[in-house]
């Protein structure tokens, strides 16, 4: 549509100049590099890009930006992004959120928004902890995890966070790690470039109150055998030479197999774009602890028109029919009478 | 035919103004019939003031004295400002709306009812053990029996109505019968009924209207009519309006004068959903509406918007100003412009949601976290919700801060005539938003301060996304004034707090002065806020007609206080504080002033009645 051509940016252009306050070690610091790596790629300009977070370690992010940006109230970002989404469907507005500040206190706005498809890229820094208070469990700590707040383990059952985006009805669904800085830019890139609400996952390591979580899944030598790559369009395999593979039961489950045993044939292809999301529930849920084969990549990415969109094309509509708002008519539109 | 011409003889009484009452059950559409009698009377040129009072239940068990839902109205040829104390018309479409109303019509009033609802089972719904039209335990009052069902049903059945749709119309019945009692004229009525309706429907309402007004005229259960003669207003063109709708159309003209979209961000919730439903109407003037899930989220989505350079407001009652209290914090962390607004109800909690209450005062002073001070103006009238609209806009917008606009169920659903404001009168609201750098780095390189302010407003510059070279964050940490950038130190947090309250306190340079009415001289001043301005402009205007002094200031803007109020108020013997709360304004009032205010508090879910003011000046006086 716009003639405007954005100025080249580099890395650089994205960093802001606040001193990054995250504990040495902290997974966020990987994320940050992928984003503003992958930024320049995009071809937006930073004047153009908004952060906005809530609360938690994470929700530091958009300091380190140089956009426009927001640190708000804890759980209430997706609310607030949708009010500057839909007053400004011109930007792009992106979401950053921890486990406990998008899935407990925030949980209504976070499936509110994607229910209404707002044109918002949320990452979702999931460490299965809360961080910023230093170490209480979260809504996707493991059941009988020991923490402050429970000395004698964990009792509630834990949120898969894809289920809930999934069940929210959500458009595009994806999941990657803090590890792999590639993986992250190219699932943070389809993210982008997903008009509606995308949602991603990113497993982040907390050094300090939950370190090594996912070290059985995204370590370098646990990662070819236990991270599942997706790929539209291609059978879902993996392990060394794609040994293995995931396969429909007649029963309707999803298993892991080896492929040697049930032939290629047999092997589940990954369709990103089906409208139904059964299929990407079922892969959201493959795995459900820490120390088994879980699927990364793009699980869902189907077009729903987006919600800002929308608000505007009710307004230039109703401009149309009735003509540019006029307050002369306005004040007499509930008849008038006069006196002399 | 000699008998019609007789009655034709029957000329009009002239009155200078009456209060009809209509009392039904829920589902006998009351507010509709009050309703159509006010529009039919502003057409007509009375001045007039509307109360509407319905119940929480959107149908209570029918027949009950809980589901009564009434509508008084008061036209007048002359200027008033209340629905009025005392009806002098009751309109009762069953025993529980006599049980209910009985006592506000005055003594000697007229009592119009509908004996057909007067039967075992329907005395028996409404708590009656014996039938109050058996006894003379209305001898009080001028009554007039009439079985309104039946000859509703016997003028529809010719058009082939049944029995059961027929009784639907009944109310169609009494405001035609009321039409004729005082000289309404009919064609706006039958003209709404022909655009409202369809069919049968249609029809039947137009058959009710008709033989409601033909029965006033044939038979001799009045004497005569009445008629309320057109009010003085000022020349003008006049419309009929509610507060909710006032208060809408403000926040789409402040819009306009301040040159920025409207985002509303609202939740539903009574009496304020008016508000969301009548500006969802206005999307041509750029007017974005969402409807949130929750109060919070809209608060959010509003403050979002501002962020993004919209006009941002956000709509709720009571409950709801409790969930928006920690956006509202955030805002003024911020320092970006919002609208709260606040349309009081009874409390705590769901309380009375239908009636009204002006208790949220405390809440919009201090409910929030920290040292969160906001500037608040509260409208007084239904009409003046519009200017007290733009006023909150104003304020927000040139000192970047969020603003709580308070209004109330009385006001949100009582209507007056209001003369059209001219637009191009209507002040110019617009701010520019910051588009250059506006400081130097110790290297001498331009760059952008969020928190620079501007000395005389101390409001801090908006710089809106989409502005090259201004890219900043903010948030709700403490921040550098001036850089903006986060800092914990305690000399700064000191002097944040203190330029946040500076910045709202010196609105108080920029406010219209507090004004006295009435006797300067005089003994007692009543101090009002709110809605409360009906009722004391009548006690008012009673008392000095009686020969007695008395003085009135009311507050349009309650933070800050008009600088001259101390000063205004010191003199006076007595300060009174009529407040549909506890004490609310009073309190705060003898804090800052040291001086002896009494309240007059009313906590029924009832606005004052003037009389009720009149006897606590009274009392003040002896
Ligand atoms: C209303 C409110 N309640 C509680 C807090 C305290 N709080 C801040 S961050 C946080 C949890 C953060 O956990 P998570 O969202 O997982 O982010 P992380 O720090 O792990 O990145 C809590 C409880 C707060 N800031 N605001
Ligand atoms: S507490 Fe954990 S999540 Fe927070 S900064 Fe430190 S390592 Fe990162
Ligand atoms: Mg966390």
């Amino acid at each position: 549509m716009s003639d405007t051509i954005v100025p080249l940016t580099t890395k650089k252009d994205w960093m802001s100049d606040q001193e990054v306050r995250w504990c040495p070690g902290c997974g966020d610091y990987g994320i940050m590099q992928a984003v503003q790596q992958l930024m320049p790629d995009l071809g937006i300009a930073p004047e153009n890009t908004v952060f906005i977070s809530g609360i938690g370690c994470s929700s530091r992010f958009p300091y380190y930006m140089n956009t426009y940006g927001m640190h708000s109230i804890h759980g209430r970002a997706p609310a607030i992004a949708t009010g500057v989404a839909v007053a400004r469907p011109d930007l792009d507005v992106w979401v950053i959120t921890g486990d406990g500040d998008s899935l407990s206190i925030g949980g209504n706005h976070l499936i509110h928004a994607l229910r209404r498809n707002v044109n918002l890229t949320i990452l979702l820094f999931n460490n299965r902890i809360y961080g910023l208070t230093k170490g209480q469990y979260s809504p996707t700590s493991e059941t009988g995890k020991v923490t402050k707040s429970t000395p004698m383990g964990s009792i509630d059952h834990p949120f898969n966070p894809l289920s809930v985006a999934l069940g929210a009805e959500a458009s595009f669904v994806a999941r990657t790690h803090d590890l792999d800085r590639k993986h992250m830019m190219e699932v943070f890139r389809q993210a982008h470039a997903h008009k509606g609400a995308s949602f991603v996952e990113i497993f982040q390591n907390c050094n300090v109150f939950n370190d090594s979580a996912f070290d059985d899944i995204t370590s370098r030598n646990a990662r070819e055998e236990m991270m599942i790559d997706l790929k539209h369009g291609q059978p879902i395999r993996f392990g060394a030479d794609g040994h293995k593979g995931v396969v429909m039961g007649s029963d309707g489950q999803l298993r892991i197999m080896e492929v040697a045993d049930v032939g290629e044939d047999a092997l589940l292809v990954h369709d990103a774009h089906r409208e139904d999301p059964g299929l990407a529930f079922a892969l959201a849920r493959l795995s459900h602890d820490d120390h088994s084969a879980t699927p990364f990549g793009v699980f869902r990415d189907v077009q729903r028109g987006d919600y800002g969109s929308m608000v505007g094309a009710q307004l230039a509509q109703a401009s149309e029919k009735k003509g540019p708002g006029d307050l002369h008519a306005l004040l007499r539109s509930n008849g008038t009478w006069s006196v002399d | 035919m000699t008998d019609t011409e007789e009655r034709q003889d029957r000329q009009p009484e002239q009155i200078s103004h009456v209060v009809v009452r209509f009392a039904g059950d829920s589902g006998d559409g009351m507010q509709l019939t009050g309703d159509r009698f006010t529009s039919v009377s502003a057409l007509f040129g009375n001045d007039l003031s509307t109360f509407p009072d319905y119940p929480a239940e959107i149908r209570a068990p029918a027949g009950t004295v809980n589901g009564v839902s009434s509508f008084q109205v008061h036209i007048s040829d002359h200027d008033i400002t209340t629905p009025g104390d005392a009806p002098n018309v009751l309109v009762v479409m069953n025993p529980a709306a006599l049980k209910a109303d009985l006592h506000r019509l005055e003594q000697g009033g007229l009592l119009i009812i509908n004996t057909d609802a007067f039967e075992e089972r329907d005395l028996h719904k409404a708590g009656y053990d014996h039938n109050p039209l058996h006894d003379d335990f209305l001898s009080q009052y001028r009554v007039v029996e009439i079985p309104m069902t039946t000859l509703t049903q016997r003028a529809t059945e010719p058009l082939g109505v049944k029995p059961r749709d027929a009784e639907r119309s009944k109310n169609l019945f009494a405001l035609g019968l009321v039409s004729w009692l005082y000289s309404r004229p009919t064609e706006p009525t039958i003209a709404w009924i022909e655009n409202k309706f369809k069919d049968l429907v249609k029809e039947s309402n137009l058959a009710a209207f008709r033989a409601g007004f033909a029965f006033g005229e044939t038979t001799e259960l009045f004497d005569h009519p009445y008629e309320v003669k057109p009010a003085q207003l000022p020349a003008g063109e006049y419309t009929n309006i509610t507060g909710n709708v006032a208060l809408a159309w403000g926040l789409v003209a402040a819009g306009q004068l301040a040159k920025l979209p409207v985002f509303l961000g609202s939740y539903p919730i009574t009496p304020a959903s008016d508000i969301l439903h009548e500006l969802s109407k206005h999307k041509h003037f750029g007017v974005r509406t969402v409807q949130a899930e929750d109060e919070i989220a809209a608060a959010g989505m509003a403050l979002g918007s501002a962020f993004a350079g919209h006009l941002g407001v956000t709509t709720t009652s009571g409950p709801g100003v409790a969930l928006k209290s920690e956006t509202m914090s955030l805002a003024v962390s911020l320092e970006l412009p919002l609208i709260l607004v606040d349309i009081q109800r009874g409390g705590p909690s769901t309380g009375l949601p239908t009636k009204t209450e002006a208790a949220d005062l405390n809440i919009a002073m201090f409910g929030r976290h920290g040292e969160a001070p906001l500037p608040i103006v509260a409208a007084y009238s239904p009409a003046n919700c519009f200017d007290a609209a733009i006023e909150a806009a104003r304020i927000a917008l040139k000192y970047r801060t969020p603003v709580i606009l308070l209004s109330d169920g009385y006001l949100a659903n009582g209507s007056e005539p209001w003369k059209l404001p001219v637009p191009e009168d209507l002040p110019d609201i617009s701010v520019s938003f910051q588009t250059e750098m506006n400081h130097t780095d110790a290297e001498g390189n331009p760059e952008y301060w969020p928190y620079l302010r501007d000395p005389d407003t101390l409001a801090r510059p908006w710089a809106i996304p989409g502005t090259p070279g201004l890219m900043h964050r903010v948030g709700g940490i403490e921040k550098q004034d001036g850089s903006g950038n986060i800092d914990y130190s305690p000399a700064n947090h000191s002097k944040m707090v203190h330029l946040r309250a500076d910045k709202i306190a010196g609105i108080a340079a920029d406010i219209p002065p507090a004004t006295i009415t009435g006797d300067a001289d005089a003994d007692v001043v009543l101090l009002g806020w709110g809605s409360t301005w009906a009722a004391i402009d009548a006690a008012v205007q009673r008392t000095r007609r009686a020969g007695t002094k008395v003085a009135w200031i009311h507050l349009t803007h309650l933070n800050p206080w008009p600088p001259n109020l101390g000063d205004l108020l010191r003199p006076f013997k007595r300060i009174l504080v009529p407040e549909l709360n506890m004490g609310q304004l009073c309190r705060l009032v003898r804090a800052e002033y040291l001086v002896d205010a009494t309240p007059i508090t009313k906590v029924q879910g009832l606005p004052f009645t003037s009389a009720e003011l009149e006897a606590a000046i009274q009392e003040a006086l002896s």
